[in-house]
């Protein structure tokens, strides 16, 4: 039999049928809703007189409009709570399992998913949000979906696709001290650019890759969409079987035997041809800071603001001058003079209890700048929230002059209250520095936790290594 | 999806080229959790005196007697004569959405934006491009006409006969044809496929039962 790569394995598993120009019905073995992408998808269903096919292979948080403050009043803003009035009655009328705002397991639709076990290993998994590609990490293929393909898949259990190639990102060798799972990312993306994995199936491998623990492997994938590719994954190991062991949605007993013998299959096999195949080397890694308006525009924390002047491709010249004016920055200012006015940690890139212990780590006995106007904790569930509070590490942030929230997106994309006022630097732990992302006018820095939580007490950008 | 075989109904004209989706529905109406309900804003701006607001009682709203769906001669539209490109603007499907909602099935154009052309069938509407000559003729058969002009369109056919008996081919592609004619949307066509989902689940759950909880 023809070697396979991990994305063919997921592939052949799950077809249902093909037709002769290649066009599948890939079957679905989870699906993942939130407030913001489903509500006319559910209406599809009523207009159409169609159930849900498997009301087990769904699982509903609200995520992207909940309030991060005050939640016992309810939320404020009236689109943003018909929204997630809509989730909770089109969940109870369709009977599928949601865990409510009021929900301790509520969070972040990414990061409940795992946590939960409701993604495992193997799994196709989608989401109407293009962060979807998260759950990869576990060996699964996940990718996000629009509103007419969360209808779809409701009514279907499959999704109707052409298989993508096969691209493969090794980084190899270990990453220094101090060099975490975002500053990899993000390395990643400024060496292959935002439309470097476009059309493909996306694997990360190499030792720096299987060094990190599942979540940061999670945080790898979850910025496989900033890569251009909407699918990102890492094979099996032994951490990743012994994350779920024990997980709510996971299998036990028997059970849990027979799939733990199927999940050490999925990884690409040793003489699996690639598509495309990206070599990075782990040693040279620094911690990472974008100084633009795309998530390619990243360099180590030691360097400076590049100049549009010197850039040889005029497209590419003309793009950085642009970044550079919407994020006030001139031309050959060190990245580490780069002023700080909020900082966020959170997101479903890093909002995940490693990522907060990261953070607390450098917030430790520290406090934040006078200069900076507020410092968001926003952990990424109840459970992440919990188990930070029985680790201390609110008071640790509390202690430091952060602002400790209610699970949510939060700052990621300023839907709900928390948002950056026009001209304000942040250095933030989410996936996207597009204009107004945050808020209108706000400029958005990229880093990981420690960074962000560093950048916090020093009111601009450190190299965390030496802070 | 409904299907669309044949329709005789009420023809009104809209006698202006380049009617885009925001004249169509307007944005502000595009907040809304629901693909249902935007008839009563189908050419908002056009319809009312005031500026519409999503939540706002229509009923109470000051109507433009000039309009055209406003005028007692076009109650209960099911058919739009439309000039050269209609639909342009955004890819939402908001826009199939509200001619749906308010009772429209067809619409009857020299052009059409492409996005719209295609969200037309995907929601059970059936856009009909006919040469600028012809619809011109329609335009002015409807307006000679003393009682609501009512054509039928059949689509088995492809053909449009007009009040007054004169019989106009149309075309329209096959599959579309088919799909609309059988109201198969692209999760009805799935749906053709339910012994195969139904087959490959039963494979998959002997293989990873743990996949299928609840299934025993
Ligand atoms: S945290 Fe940000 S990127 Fe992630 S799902 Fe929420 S809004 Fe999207």
């Amino acid at each position: 039999m023809a070697a396979k790569t991990l994305y063919d394995k997921l592939w052949d598993a799950h077809v249902v049928r093909s037709e002769p120009d290649g066009t599948s019905l890939l079957y679905i073995d989870r699906h993942l809703v939130h407030e913001v992408t489903s509500p006319q998808a559910f209406e599809g269903l009523r207009m159409a007189g169609r159930p849900v096919w498997r009301t087990n292979s769904v699982v509903a948080t609200p995520d992207h409009n909940v309030p991060t403050t005050d939640r016992h009043v309810g939320i404020a803003d009236p689109i943003s709570r018909t929204q997630v009035e809509t989730l909770d009655q089109n969940c109870s009328d369709f009977g599928i399992d949601e865990f409510r705002m009021d929900d301790i397991r509520q969070g972040i639709v990414h990061v409940v998913g795992p946590e939960q076990g409701a993604t495992l290993p193997g799994m196709t998994v989608v989401c109407g949000d293009s962060h979807t590609s998260t759950h990869g990490a576990f060996g699964a293929l996940a990718h996000g979906i629009g509103t007419s393909e969360v209808e779809h898949v409701l009514a279907t259990q499959c999704l109707v696709q052409q298989k993508m190639q096969n691209m493969r990102v090794t980084v190899k060798g270990h990453a220094p001290e101090g060099v975490t799972a975002k500053d990899i990312v993000l390395a990643i993306i400024g060496e292959i650019g935002t439309a470097g994995g476009t059309g493909c199936a996306l694997e990360f491998a190499g030792e720096a890759i299987m060094d990190l623990s599942v979540e940061g492997r999670m945080t790898v994938c979850n910025m496989a969409i900033e890569a251009g590719a909407r699918a990102g994954m890492v094979a099996v190991d032994e951490k990743t079987i012994a994350y779920f062991e024990g997980r709510p949605f996971a299998p036990k007993g028997a059970e849990w035997e027979a799939a733990v013998a199927a999940w050490r299959e999925l990884h690409s096999d040793a003489d699996a041809v690639f598509d495309k195949e990206v070599v990075i080397d782990a040693a040279r890694l620094k911690p990472m800071v974008t100084w633009g308006t795309s998530p390619e525009m990243v360099l180590p924390v030691d360097a400076s603001v590049p100049d549009p002047a010197a850039e040889a491709d005029k497209v590419k010249a003309t793009g950085m001058q642009k970044a550079l004016e919407y994020m006030g920055l001139k031309a050959g200012m060190p990245i580490s003079a780069i002023p700080v006015d909020r900082v966020f940690i959170g997101s479903c890139t890093n909002s995940r209890i490693e990522d907060l212990r990261q953070a607390a780590e450098v917030a430790k006995g520290k406090k934040v700048a006078a200069s900076v106007k507020q410092a968001l904790v926003v952990p990424g569930s109840g459970l992440v929230k919990q188990q930070a509070e029985a680790e201390g590490l609110d008071k640790v942030f509390i202690e430091a002059g952060f602002e400790w929230r209610e699970p949510g997106c939060s700052m990621c994309l300023a839907m709900n209250a928390d948002r950056l006022e026009p001209g304000e630097h942040c250095a933030s732990t989410s996936n996207r520095n597009f204009e107004g992302r945050q808020g209108k006018d706000g400029r958005t820095h990229l880093v990981s936790p420690s960074m962000a939580a560093a950048a916090a007490i020093h009111g601009h950008f450190v190299d965390v290594r030496s802070a | 999806m409904d299907k669309f075989t044949q329709l005789t109904g009420v023809a009104a004209p809209m006698d202006r080229p380049n009617v885009d989706t925001d004249a169509i529905i307007p944005k502000q109406f595009l907040k809304s959790i629901k693909r249902s309900g935007f008839g009563p804003n189908l050419f908002d701006e056009w319809r009312y005196l005031d500026h519409g607001e999503p939540g706002m009682d229509n009923s109470k709203r000051p109507i433009n007697p000039d309009f055209v769906l406003n005028l007692p001669r076009y109650a209960g539209t099911q058919i739009l004569l439309a000039r050269d490109n209609f639909g342009c603007g955004s890819s939402r499907e908001h826009a199939p959405w509200a001619l749906l909602d308010f009772g429209i099935r067809a619409v009857i154009a020299p052009s059409f934006a492409d996005i719209f052309y295609n969200n037309c069938f995907k929601n059970g509407i059936l856009p009909i491009r006919l040469d600028a000559a012809t619809v011109q003729k329609l335009f002015e058969a409807e307006a000679a006409s003393e009682q609501p002009w009512q054509p039928t369109i059949d689509l088995q056919a492809k053909t449009i006969t007009t009040p007054e008996g004169e019989v106009i081919a149309f075309e329209v592609d096959d599959t579309r044809r088919h799909n609309l004619l059988n109201g198969l949307d692209d999760i009805g066509l799935t749906l053709q496929h339910v012994d195969d989902i139904r087959a490959y689940e039963q494979r998959r759950a002997t293989e990873a039962p743990w996949l299928f909880p609840g299934r025993g």
